[in-house]
This record gives structure tokens, sequence and C-alpha cells, in this order.
């Protein structure tokens, strides 16, 4: 999937076209703007996962502990080349090796980065695949190649694309007069910022597990997205989509990179299709550096224009961003967006390079965009000589483009700076940046956080009831670790009144009823209150039922303690277990998503983040010290969850905020840290103390749950939080990610220059 | 934790790959028939030279014998062969700890460590840390705080924290965090999985 998909999913427009969405668009109804939380029993509380016994004990079935009778094993070669034509592909050696089964051709004429698929193999065991893919003999003829972006800009460079240039404008916008803006500023700044490529890592590669069953087609698939996995199979292998079934039980991470259909899934599918036996292929840690995706590089310059109260007057940004052979990040969105500003310019290019494709990596843009925004705004500050946090309030805004277009339907981003302040100490911070002395300073951050998360009118669950009491609720939808399958049971449980750990839940099956891809944020507030109204239904068919038995009317029964009762008549009882009996044969109620008055308002996610850090200003080394997220994400379904996805989040916005970066290699045009030990993430080590907190804004607008999404939003503030807490501690914006101790100690230089 | 180099020869190829490969690849077969059976001299003395070797492990509590190449992984003989995929292949080169079992109680990285080196040995996997359907302590832990995410990494953090806390049962955050840094977690729940072992802890002093 590329980004301009997944942009467009993510603010919940992939849907749209679906019938019942209409209807409900058509009269959007009209409650009370901010709805206090309602009192529940289990929605908000901490719920423990319900698959937590099969994840601690090893039974949790991931793709790659998928075996199946007759099973082959699949391996691909890949192009070591970054460009070359392909002018043969001899199988016939790898084919003769005894417990080869099929070898297949992959690659077309050219090859346009190295660890483009060329060949692939099934084989009777991994050593066996592993020889047969070094006995296949191919001949290229390598040609030029640029892997450095900025190289890659010149006129001179190697062509990526035939015939066509490596840099394109791919956003602009505009609105105002921002000459006009900047000439009415006291104050304008100007600064360009830049951040790395940032490769998703998760801990199960990529894999899939592919067999027939006569003509219909069973995958295993390590995915973000069932129902589109199924979708892509069926068209690159001409089969009817019904005849396609995709499951994903459990799945070790994706962060984007396992939103669409993957090459190694339709050579599975093939080769399985050839050999008429279960094949698996999985990939190396190294194939995840080269051909499934990474977060774009982005150099973006700022221009601000501000009054001297510090009200801004002007915003420009210009952005170079590369992906490969693929598209670059906009990263545009949160200069558009968030602060009030009547005047507004973009432009972004991308610049191609012999590298693989870029993918959507959680937040994509944002991440990229907040680090340069926030950035420019504290420097505006320190030349404004005025609190940070107090300029951010000051431009603060209530309709989308920066106060000119629609009302947010709710945006608690005001008590999310207020209590993350509070949560950090923010009167500690050094009044000006870079007032403390000594070798190691100490300073505070704050970055802001938007995002979508309206999620996708459309999605459909369903809730099953069966007379001996069980509940099952089935969606095809996906739990990435998110804790999707416990959001399910509590919404179910909390409107049948039952405990969570009383539902069944089906889901991670693109025979299931449709969700969309479990990313943009979008999961939980797509999938939470389709499997509401479909309990809904449910209670108010166990009502009719329960009526029947009390001898009342329906509307005169109401529930509590596994007991239906009469209002008028509170000791007329009848136990769960006798009405469900009454139900006589497992009875489906469906659900449906609906809600989202798009044309009206906008709706959106917010966050303020506040970090505390440490620099030692003779290493260059940053220690962040402590930590303070806030989120306006809604109504948070589970607690106990919601606070490990803001840990998380958190904790890969520090680890790409002080450690990672692909480096790719000029010489070979290889990457030269493919693998977990020259590719730096976080570890235990470098962890402070976090303090995700949740401002309960209840959207009840949006839907009938009133609940937005958060994988991505604490994602987007994180490294910009320690970026600037940095700025705050040396008094020199870095202005580069990952802030490694080399470019710290460029900067102080930098600083002692004076510029 | 134990620690083994996998440092690059000038040539470009681990020692590890070397050993890897030697069984299947053209240089094992050109090199290995004429040493089967013999020993070769290295820095800790001769060593004998295997084709297949039978090795006898307990695994979980339970005998487990099999005949191995030499340069089958522990790692994929739990997998492969005995069919305990618990613990998972994530790097495959000792950098992440996801396949971390204990042998005879103490951690290894079970992907870097050769099947036929843990010939007469005890391992025990996730699969064997709960007793029947009592789980561990460290395991119920780590559901209560909510020590995982996508939960791939986690049979990894179990066996570490098991071992570790065996060792040191009333641990500091610094030390819980010392003793985690050889495990990598993804989704980066560290600071969840910091309350998940020290409520562990707790749990097992009986506090």
């Amino acid at each position: 999937m590329n980004a301009k998909d997944y942009m467009a999913e993510a603010r919940g427009q992939a849907a749209k076209p679906q019938g019942p969405v209409k209807a409900a668009a058509a009269k959007p109804a009209a409650p009370p703007p901010e709805a206090k939380a309602p009192e529940y029993r289990h929605i908000g509380k901490p719920t423990r996962r319900i698959d937590g016994r099969e994840v601690v004990t090893g039974r949790a079935a991931y793709t790659q502990d998928i075996k199946l009778r007759d099973m082959l094993i699949g391996k691909i070669l890949r192009s070591p080349h970054a460009a070359a034509e392909v002018l043969s592909i001899d199988l016939a050696p790898a084919l003769a090796l005894p417990g080869v089964f099929a070898a297949l051709k992959l690659a077309e004429s050219k090859v346009r980065y190295a660890g483009q698929q060329v060949a692939a193999v099934a084989a009777v065991d991994e050593r066996t695949a592993e020889k047969a893919l070094s006995r296949i003999n191919v001949e290229y003829k390598t040609l030029p190649y640029v892997v450095d972006w900025e190289k890659a800009r010149d006129a001179s460079a190697p062509q990526v694309r035939d015939g066509k240039g490596n840099v394109e404008k791919f956003n602009e916008y505009s609105r105002g007069d921002v000459e006009k803006g900047f000439a009415e500023a006291d104050v304008v700044v100007e600064r360009t910022y830049r951040t790395a490529f940032e490769i998703h890592n998760p801990a199960e590669t990529h894999g899939s597990v592919a067999y027939w069953e006569g003509d219909h087609l069973v995958v295993y698939d390590s995915t973000q997205n069932v129902h589109g996995v199924r979708d892509g199979l069926a068209r690159a292998l001409k089969v009817p989509a019904a005849n396609v079934t995709v499951i994903k039980k459990y799945m070790g991470g994706g962060f984007g990179s396992k939103l669409g259909l993957n090459e190694q899934t339709v050579a599975a599918a093939n080769l399985a299709r050839e050999t008429r036996r279960p094949v698996k292929i999985l990939l190396s840690r190294r194939d995840n550096a080269v051909c499934v995706g990474y977060r774009p590089s982005s150099l973006q310059t700022y221009k601000v224009g501000a009054k001297k109260d510090g009200s801004l007057t002007a915003f420009s940004l210009v952005n170079y961003a590369s992906g490969g052979v693929g598209a670059g990040d906009e990263v545009s969105e949160p200069v558009v967006d968030i602060y009030k500003c009547p005047n507004c310019k973009v432009e972004e290019f991308t610049v191609f390079t012999n590298t693989g494709a870029s993918r959507a990596t959680r937040a994509p843009g944002h991440t990229q965009g907040a680090l340069g925004l926030e950035g420019v705004m504290d420097e505006l500050a320190a030349a404004l000589d005025m609190d940070p946090l107090e300029l951010r309030k000051k431009n603060y805004s209530t309709r989308n483009l920066g106060d000119t277009g629609l009302p947010y339907s709710t945006k608690g981003l005001d008590t999310c700076y207020e209590l993350g302040a509070k949560a950090i100490g923010w009167e500690r911070r050094n009044r000006k940046p870079g007032d403390g002395s000594g070798p190691v300073r100490r300073g505070i951050g704050v970055a802001t956080s938007i995002w979508f998360g309206a999620g996708v009118p459309g999605t459909l669950a369903d809730v099953v009831l069966y007379p001996d009491m069980s509940v099952e609720v089935v969606c095809g939808t996906q739990d990435l670790g998110t804790g999707t399958r416990t959001h399910m049971a509590v919404v179910a449980a909390e409107t049948l009144g039952l405990e969570p750990k009383d539902i069944t839940v089906k889901l991670g099956n693109s025979d299931y009823p449709w969700a969309p891809l479990s990313g943009g944020s979008l999961t939980t507030p797509s999938v939470a209150p389709a499997v509401r109204d479909a309990a809904l239904k449910a209670v108010d068919r166990l009502k009719a039922v329960a009526a029947a038995r009390l001898k009342v009317a329906a509307d005169d029964v109401a529930m509590g303690d596994r007991k239906f009762f009469a209002k008028s008549a509170p000791e007329k009882t009848v136990a769960f277990a006798d009405v469900y009996r009454d139900l006589r044969r497992e009875t489906p109620f469906h659900g449906e998503r609906t809600g989202y008055p798009g044309d009206a308002y906008a709706f959106n996610t917010f966050g303020a983040h506040f970090a505390e850090v440490e620099v030692n200003v003779e290493t260059g080394r940053i220690r962040v010290l402590r930590y303070a997220a806030a989120h306006d994400s809604g109504q948070i379904i589970n607690k106990l969850t919601a606070e490990s996805q803001v840990v998380g989040a958190v904790t890969q916005g520090l680890s790409a905020g002080l450690f990672e970066e692909r480096v790719m290699d000029d010489t070979t045009g290889n990457p030269v840290n493919p693998n977990l030990r020259d590719y730096k993430i976080a570890t235990s080590l470098d962890i402070p103390e976090i303090t995700p907190i949740f401002v309960d804004v209840v959207d009840t607008r949006l839907n009938n749950l009133g609940a937005k999404g958060l994988g991505e939003p604490p994602r987007i503030p994180s490294s910009a939080a320690i970026a600037n807490a940095v700025y705050n501690a040396i008094g020199v914006h870095v202005r580069e990610i990952p802030m490694t101790p080399q470019r710290v100690l460029a900067a102080l230089k930098r600083k002692g220059a004076g510029s | 934790m134990e620690k083994n180099s996998d440092k690059k020869h000038p040539g470009g190829v681990s020692r590890r790959d070397f050993i890897k490969g030697m069984g299947t690849g053209a240089l094992g077969t050109a090199v290995l028939p004429p040493l089967l059976g013999q020993t070769i001299a290295t820095r800790k003395g001769r060593v004998p030279v295997y084709d297949k070797k039978t090795i006898t492990l307990t695994v979980n509590g339970k005998k487990a014998s099999l005949t191995v190449e030499p340069n089958e992984t522990l790692l994929d003989v739990l997998r492969d062969r005995l069919d305990l995929t618990g613990a998972k292949k994530v790097c495959d080169r000792g950098e992440c700890g996801g396949c971390t079992v204990l042998l005879d109680g103490a951690p290894v990285y079970a992907c870097m460590y050769l099947a036929i080196r843990a010939d007469g040995k005890a391992v025990k996997t996730v699969e064997g840390l709960a007793e029947g359907e009592k789980l561990h302590p460290v395991q119920e832990a780590f559901i209560e705080k909510d020590g995982y995410q996508c939960g791939f990494c986690t049979p990894g953090f179990l066996m570490t924290t098991s071992a570790f806390l065996e060792k040191n049962p009333a641990p500091s955050l610094d030390e819980i965090k010392q003793a985690l840094s050889g495990n990598l977690c993804r989704c980066g729940n560290y600071a969840k999985i910091y309350g998940a072992v020290d409520t562990a802890a707790r749990k097992m002093r009986g506090a």
C-alpha cells in the first residue's frame, strides 16, 4: 500500500462510498459536543488481555510458527546490484537438486535496487532451499546507480526511473498570502531540519504460509490487513476474491510495514499452486532492511513570521523527502493544520534513489513534520523571548487548516498542555535555552501531536449469542499487539452485562465481517463501535425474550447482576442463563460503525509530550530522564493497553531521536547496517520513567462510544519533544535526528561559532 | 547471559556462517569427509569432527534423543525438530534475545548455540515455565502489568527474567534494566516490563 492510499485510509475516507454510511451522514446526530464520560464498568478501566495466557505460555501461533503437513520451505533470491539489466535467469541447476520442488523467475528485465526479488524456490527444507538459490545462475549487466538521496538531486546523477528525473514535486498547498504575512511579522525565523531513514524492524519478519484446497487459496500471513491481502492475492493470482482466505492469528509487530500485499506472499501462493503442497516463506532480518520499506527521510526548511506578542503571521515549508524507488512522505500536515495562522505555503518534493520503496511507518509524515515544526516553534519562542508553551497556547486553533477550516468536533489539546506541563514540572525548565552550566546540562521540552484516528464508517462486526450463554464476537480485523481482541471483549461485555473473560473473540480472518486495515490509528474507532452496535441489538433481543418470561413490556426490562428484571417491579427477575436458553439456537447480531458527519466537523486526535533530558556537553551523550505524554484520543476503551501504546510509542520516538538510521553504502549500493546490531534501537538501559495521561473528551458526534485512535498519536511528538528538551539544555537546536553524540557536538560547535 | 561473538573475518564470512555452511556447502563436502571421525587441533585442544551426532537433551523435564548435524543450532532443533515454537527467531544472530532459553538454568541465545554442545544438558523453554495450568509468577506478572504488546519477544523476556530472579530475588530498577539489556522489545514496552519484573519478584518472594 502506498503512502497516499494509507493517508486516505487514515483520514477515514476509504470506506465512504458504502451504502449505510450515507444514510447516517444524512441526519447527523447533534449531541452536546463534549459529553461527560459515561459511567462504565469495563470501558476505560484497565482490563488484562484476554489472550495473555496464550502469549506467555508460548502457545500463541504466529505465522513463523505455522507448520503444515508436507510443507515446503520457500526462499527468494535477491539482486545484489542496485541497478542492473537481468539478461538471463537459469533455474535448471536449482531444479536438478534433490529436494527442490519448484522454482520461479520473479525479476522483470531490470532491477532498480539491491534486494529486489529475482527468483524463488520451494524445497523440502531451509538448507536445501538455500543451496538451491546458490545454484541459480543470473546474468546481470550492471548499470550506474545512486543510493545517496542528496547526490540523486544532481542533474548528472543516474536516473532511477527510465526517462524521468529523480526529483518530483508531489505536494503543494497555499492559503492566504505568505509574502504579505512575512512583511507584517516583527520576527522571522528560518531553519532547516533533517530526519533519517528509519527501518520498521518488527520482531517477527514478514512471512506467509500458503496452500490450496482445490481452487481455494488459504494463506497464513503476518499482516495488518487480512482483507486487503485477500483482495491483492485475488488480483495477483487471477482468482475470485471469494476463493481466497487470509488468516492472521498472532503477529509480531508491523508498524506499517505489513499493511499491504507482500511479494513473498504471492511467491508462496504461486509455488504452492505449482507443487500442490503448502509453502512457507519467511523473510530474513536482512530483508527487513532492503525490501519491505522504511520511513522516508526528510529535509524540511521552515520559515515562520510572528508579531512581538507571538501571534503567527505566516508559515512556509519546503520539504525534500526520499523513499527510494517509492514515494516520500508528506510532512506538511502539522504545519498546515495545527497553529492559528492565516498565511501558509507548502511545497514538497520526493527524490528517487536506487533503494527499496518506503512504506507507511507509524504516523507517516507527521513524526517528521513534528520534529521540524515543533523545532522551529521553539526557535521562534527563543527569538521572541517567550515561553514555548505560551507561544503554542497563543496560537491555539479551534478549526482545522490553521483556524481557517472546519471546527474540530472536540479538541482536548489545551488540557493535554496543562496536565503534561504539571506532570513534568514545566516551571523547572531553563528560562532561556542553554541557561545551565557545567559539563552535564538539563533541559525540558514540549511538542504537540495532531493525527486523524476517526475510524472508518462501514466497519462490520457480529455478536453471536449461544443458548449455553457463551458469546462470540467476530470481526475481520487484526490485533497487532495493540490489544484489539481485548477491546472487542471489553465493549461486548460492557454492553451485555458480562465480564471480558466471558467473551470469545474471533478476528484475523478475511472470511469474517469486513474491517479496515490496522493502521492509521483506525482499528479501535472502527471496530469498537461496530461491536457496540451489534451488542446493543443483542441486548434488545434479550430484553424482548426476558419480557415474555416476566410478562412485562420490553421497555420495562432492565439488566444487572446477570439478571433481567422489570423496572416497574424489581422483584420480578429472570437469570441471564434462562433467557439465553430461550434463544434455542445460536443467534447472530450484525453491527456496523456509522456516524462521522465529516462535512461539518474535523475529527482529529491530539497530544502534548514533555521530556526532560540531560546532555553531556563534553561527550555529546543524551539521556532522557523523565517523560510525560498527555493524549486526547476520545473515550479510552482499555486503560491498561492504552498505556502500553503510549509507552511503546514514546520509546520508539526516543529510539528514532537518538539512535536509528539506515546507512547506505555508496560503493556497493547496499545498506551497511541491515541487522539489529549495527542498526541501533533503544534497549532497556535507555528508557526513562514515562507517565501516560489521558484527557477524557468523549466525542459523541463521531461514533456510539466517542472513541478515537491512539496507535500513532503518541509516536508523533516523541522525537520532537526530546529534541526540544536538548535545545533547552544546551542552547542550540541539533536540528537533525538521530541526535548522535557527534551531531550534538557539531551543534555545540555551531553555537560556539555563533550561528 | 552467554554472549557469543559473531565477528566478521576479513573475507566477510562470519565464524558462525562458516560453521553453519560447512555441512551442506561446497567447502564442507570437500573438506569434511577425510576428517570425519578424526580429531583436529584447536586452541582448546583437539576436538572430534562429527558428521552427525546423536544427542540427548532433557527438554522441559522430558528426555529427548535425536540425531543432529553439527551445524544445527539449538533454536532450529527446538523449533523444527521438537515443535517447541515458543522461542522465536528474530535476528538469528545473537542480537536480540528473542530465542532465549535456559540451559542448565542459565539463559542462552539458542540461535547462537550449536545443538551438539547441548548434549546431556537440561533445556527449559517458555513451554516449560508453567506447571501444568498453573502459570509461573513471571508469566502472571507479565499479564497483570501488560509487560508486552505483540508478544513475539516475550518468551525471551520471560526466560531471562525467571533466571534473573532466581539469582536476584529483590532487584533494584537499575538491576532490572541491566538484566534485561540483552533482550530487545521493538514495540518498546520496556517501561511496562520493569513493572512486570518487579511484580514477579514480589510474587516469588511471597511479598
